[in-house]
């Protein structure tokens, strides 16, 4: 055991944050969508388009930052020797709660981090959004007060730990194996966008480095977003909360500096500004999060440690994009989906269901 | 050891939910915490000093740690 984990500590995690918030804001600059630098659900929906599992044409891309959150985690994991394979916490719970949580994410076109990417560049819908994921947290407070839990994990064999970083081995070489051909939408088995957003997207080499260097830096210091909102309810401790303040400020100062602040409600990129659905899909995505225990970056980081509980989070994400999208649950700038309202209360019920009835006392 | 949590397996925010329980319900003396990952150990760790109580030792156990908390 280290003496100390230095990015654990109060400065650790705003370093990180800040890390984050820069990184984000180069890599829109080198081509990632706008106010999209790093956006873990938009990326999962990304995997899923290029992947055939929902075929809107404009989100298809093989998210190389994706894979590199969980390896760079996997990486930094067994370096530190803090890999440790486990699972068995209510598997199918936690798939669930990925699916709702990656369609609430969707009506309202972001997944935290990119909450505050948005509030970054100036969209000002991320605050209803941020709003709604508050509010989703906190009720996920509540069910945590009264005993919710998903049961203890068990220790298992490391292959277990290492199945979804293998398989973010396999996108990786199925990306480098069928490349992006220009002005082509599909290449061998994979599909591309040829415009939206999923035609968007910095380098492959510079994508997958800036994965990995945050896979590391992440992993070590436990950043977490839905952690940080929740911790500060729950036992008024700010201690992840400075990570993502750290974020929201760097992003904005280094988006200044790169002239991609512009301030508003309207005309934001990628982004609609159906104030009552933003912040109802940030609450459903929110409470998904509580219950699960954690935003979907930290369960890649935490599945890249070798919690197999997070990679079935981390599936039911992708799989959740699927829906959303062959349902026509996703919204996009022109506004919902037919059926996001409905899902958006089918969430609701679900979660509720889940939070109500699955608590126990821990001896 | 007078009071044991056992919070390994559990994830976030179970370990330090059941050692804040814990240490409200005793109010002061000594709780041996058990957990299974480094998140849990500095999660908890940190929970107990910001009530005033001391981490007395840490020490690997298993796959895990065990924690000792004190308060007089």
């Amino acid at each position: 055991m280290r003496v100390r984990n230095i990015l654990a500590t109060r400065w650790g995690i705003i370093i990180v944050g800040s890390i984050i918030g820069i990184l984000a804001s180069l890599l829109q600059k080198m081509g990632n969508p706008g106010n999209m630098g790093i956006c873990v659900a938009c990326f999962e929906r990304d995997i899923a388009g290029t992947l055939g599992l929902h075929r809107a044409a404009v989100v298809q891309y093989m998210r190389p930052e994706i894979i590199g959150f969980v390896l760079g985690a996997l990486a930094a994991a067994l370096i530190f020797k803090e890999f440790r394979p486990r699972s068995g916490s209510a598997p199918i719970v936690r798939f669930i709660l990925g699916v709702f949580a990656m369609i609430g994410a969707l009506v309202f076109l972001g997944c935290p981090w990119r909450a505050l990417l948005r509030l970054a560049g100036g969209d000002l819908n991320a605050i209803l959004g941020l709003a709604g994921l508050g509010f989703g947290i906190w009720i996920g407070t509540l069910f945590l007060k009264g005993g919710y839990n998903l049961g203890r994990a068990e220790t298992t064999y490391p292959s277990v730990g290492l199945l979804l970083p293998l398989v973010m081995l396999g996108f990786l070489a199925l990306a480098l194996i069928y490349p992006q051909v220009s002005g082509e939408p599909a290449s061998g088995v994979l599909f591309y966008s040829t415009k939206g957003p999923g035609a968007m997207h910095a380098p492959l080499i510079v994508s997958l480095i800036v994965g990995l260097v945050v896979g590391v830096l992440a992993q070590q210091s436990r950043f977490c977003t839905m952690g940080a909102i929740r911790d500060l309810i729950l036992f008024r401790q700010t201690h992840l909360f400075g990570g993502i303040v750290a974020l929201l400020v760097v992003a904005g100062i280094t988006n200044l500096a790169l002239g991609q602040f512009h301030p508003g409600f309207t005309g934001q990129p990628v982004a609609h500004n159906l104030h009552i659905w933003n912040f109802a899909g940030m609450a459903l995505a929110g409470l998904a999060f509580a219950l699960a225990g954690g935003c979907p970056g930290r369960q890649l980081f935490l599945a890249g440690e070798g919690d197999g509980d997070a990679a079935i989070f981390v599936l039911g994400m992708i799989v959740g994009a699927a829906f959303a999208h062959n349902f026509g649950l996703a919204s996009s700038p022109s506004g919902l989906g037919p059926h996001g309202m409905a899902a958006v209360f089918t969430g609701l019920v679900v979660c509720l269901f889940i939070g109500f009835t699955m608590r126990k006392k821990l001896a | 050891m007078s009071s044991t949590v056992d919070a390994r397996g559990l994830s976030c925010p179970q370990p330090v939910i059941l050692t804040l329980n814990r240490i409200k319900e005793l109010g002061k003396g000594a709780i041996e915490v058990l957990v299974d990952t480094d998140t849990s150990r500095e999660n908890v760790s940190r929970a107990a000093t910001s009530k005033g109580w001391e981490i007395k030792d840490i020490r690997p156990e298993g796959t895990g740690y065990r924690l000792i908390l004190v308060k007089n």
